[in-house]
């Protein structure tokens, strides 16, 4: 049993909140050192938890608002070096948890566990890193991860099969992504009852781990319906798309009074 | 030392699959599945057959006589270009539609640079009676006119795609991400030896009667079914792969794969990936690929659509860093001399790709009597329109 001294950001959160509302963003979007000022704006909002995109030149999983945000952040001159010097200062003004999240590929160029040190050291709780496969986070990763104290997050799909539900939940610390459907980001959540009775099934499998629900999450109502299924849930393509590059705060305002409760 | 694929999906320390967990269950489906149906004798028949009928297997395996002459060895050709539809693609279309039939699948989707991938994607679509859809980038689009008519007249959906440069990476891209938006029906056709674990090793299964045939040629031909070297092009791989396959375990046999350099290496205008690129993932392996200091893919360059891709496929990587096999590069202009060299010295004209190859020779020294082949993966027609800017025709 975890003491609260050392129980992690995520794991407090979690414990303390329903309803948890995460929100992604692209690291150097719209403006290149944007990326402190966009999460402590979006603390004092309401957001409960953030995810950080680092940007990547071929985002696969991605749809078209979030490929063109990863593009332009790479065109302002965004890479990972920058990110983390950007990062210096972020725990003497953002309180909720961080994640960072992107592909494989920068990862590994910054190599796993600088990348991973220089996470801990600026006080970011975790990665979501979807292209990298279960396996080779298990075999080579997992002890890096755990060494620095960070979380990673896995995501599921309705076609992910129960079997590997488990071991998912198995290697999780923090909270597991469901996918609303299996789609790439950007595209409008419809819960029909397929839908339904996949966040259902999720539910009934009892998993050790809370889950958010992501992919499709636009505005309070879609967000309302998600959290009936899950711990909360994470909005990204819509609210990358409402910024405005010349009234960042403002446009982040008008973002979160939607969801102000 | 193994140089094909192991349990695990790996050649060494290349492969894998570097997937998002939405694609998961369809590659999953196919790693399960893909060797059980490869090896099945219906399969077998159906596949042998349509080569023989459709594609007009076997293709010859030629001895240039006058071009043998001018290098003092024994130039082989083995003539993919003669296949339908005009290239070496149509073994790996024709193969991958039979698997996607056998898993249930009604719906195929592909990407293409030059437009070849495409066109043999979209006639074997056309034969089977599945719906197509082809991602091409947009500025392919433009300029291969005739190859995107082909598909259209083919009955595909041509869609362009029109993220990052709008070239063959950004058309994978736009596959792969029709293939998460279309997790059960539909199967992707990838038309090289890259991607994720199994599709290089299938695609390699698939293009290897390039070499199965070639062995049996050689006996036929020379007595002797072991070449001194082989040679061919590579862009992702996959007529180098099927080429080489048979021979990779008889080390004998120099292997020679011969990447696009571009405007030279150092020009910044390249797709020389061995020599530019570093280890890293890409299209669901990992491999070797051209990218920045933080890891962002970089454009690479070659008059040659089909081989302007910054990877290549894990199995060549394997190869290129074991030293099994020599990975050279040749320029824009050398490729275009060396086509104009086999039309007017052989009555071949080959398509570009295929003339980096050819090109190399150039570069070897022969003592006499090696017998050289060399894979002609493709015909020229499609790049007549760049032959006749180049040489003014």
């Amino acid at each position: 049993m975890k003491s609260i001294l050392t129980m992690s950001r995520i794991t407090e959160l979690f414990e303390a909140k329903k309803n948890i509302l995460s929100i992604y963003y692209t690291a150097g979007y719209p403006n290149l050192g944007d990326t402190v000022s966009i999460a402590e704006e979006l603390e004092r909002s309401g957001a409960d938890l953030l995810e950080i995109g680092f940007p990547y030149s071929d985002p696969v999983a991605d749809g078209p608002i979030i490929q063109a945000s990863s593009k332009d952040a790479l065109d302002n001159g965004m890479d990972l070096k920058l990110l983390f010097e950007q990062l210096k200062d972020l725990r003497k003004t953002v309180s909720i948890p961080v994640l960072l999240m992107g592909y494989v590929n920068p990862m590994l160029q910054f190599g796993v566990e600088n990348f991973c040190a220089a996470c801990a050291e600026v006080g970011v709780d975790g990665c979501i890193v979807p292209d990298l496969p279960m396996i080779e986070y298990e075999e080579l990763y997992e002890p890096i991860f755990t060494k620095h104290g960070l979380s990673n997050i896995f995501l599921i799909t309705p076609q992910t099969s129960p079997q590997r539900i488990q071991k998912i939940d198995g290697l999780s610390n923090g909270f597991i992504y469901l996918l609303s459907s299996s789609a790439t980001t950007g595209q409008n959540l419809e819960v029909s009852d397929t839908t339904e009775a996949y966040f259902s099934r999720i539910a009934a499998l009892k998993l050790n781990n809370p889950t958010m629900i992501g992919f499709g999450i636009s505005s309070k109502e879609t967000f309302d319906k998600a959290c009936q299924y899950a711990n909360g849930a994470i909005i990204g393509s819509a609210f990358v798309k409402s910024l405005d590059a010349k009234n960042v705060k403002q446009s982040v305002q008008q973002f979160m009074k939607k969801f102000k409760v | 030392m193994s140089y094909f694929v192991n349990e695990k999906g790996y050649y060494g320390d290349f492969g894998g699959a570097y997937i998002p967990e939405m694609l998961y269950p369809n590659v999953e489906e196919l790693r399960e599945n893909y060797l059980k149906i490869i090896e099945d004798e219906d399969f077998k028949k159906e596949f042998h057959q349509l080569l023989k009928d459709y594609v007009g297997r076997p293709s010859p395996l030629y001895l240039a006589k006058r071009l043998s002459q001018k290098y003092n060895a024994n130039i082989f050709l083995k003539r993919e270009d003669l296949n339908h539809t005009g290239a070496h693609k149509i073994n790996n279309t024709i193969g991958q539609i039979l698997l996607a039939e056998r898993l249930g699948k009604k719906r195929i989707i592909a990407e293409t640079g030059a437009g070849q991938h495409g066109v043999a994607t979209a006639t074997v679509c056309a034969l089977r009676g599945l719906e197509c859809v082809v991602y091409m980038g947009e500025v392919d689009i433009k300029r291969q006119a005739p190859n995107v008519a082909r598909m259209k007249m083919l009955g595909a959906k041509v869609v362009p795609a029109t993220s990052g440069s709008k070239t063959l990476k950004d058309a994978t891209n736009e596959a792969m991400r029709d293939w998460i938006n279309n997790p059960v029906d539909t199967h992707y056709i990838i038309g090289s030896v890259v991607g994720p674990h199994p599709y290089p090793d299938m695609v390699a299964i698939f293009q290897s009667i390039i070499s199965e045939e070639t062995k049996k040629q050689l006996i036929e031909q020379t007595g002797n079914d072991q070449p001194d070297y082989v040679l061919a092009c590579v862009g992702g791989g996959s007529n180098a792969m099927g080429m080489f396959y048979h021979f990779i375990d008889d080390e004998k046999v120099k292997l020679i794969a011969v990447e696009a350099g571009g405007k030279g290496v150092d020009s910044g205008f390249s797709a020389a990936t061995t020599a530019l690129g570093k280890e890293g993932v890409l299209h669901g392996s990992r491999s070797i690929l051209m990218q920045t200091h933080d890891g962002q893919v970089v454009e690479p360059h070659s008059v040659s659509a089909g081989l302007d891709y910054p990877g290549i496929g894990p199995q060549h990587a394997h190869l290129f860093k074991t030293g099994r096999g020599s990975y050279v590069s040749i320029t824009d202009d050398e490729s275009l001399q060396a086509g104009l060299l086999l039309t007017q010295m052989e009555g071949i004209i080959p398509a570009i790709e295929s003339a980096h190859a050819l090109a190399y020779l150039e570069k070897m020294t022969f003592k006499g009597g090696e017998n050289v082949v060399i894979c002609l993966s493709g015909r020229g027609d499609k790049d007549m329109d760049t032959y006749m800017k180049y040489f003014n025709l």
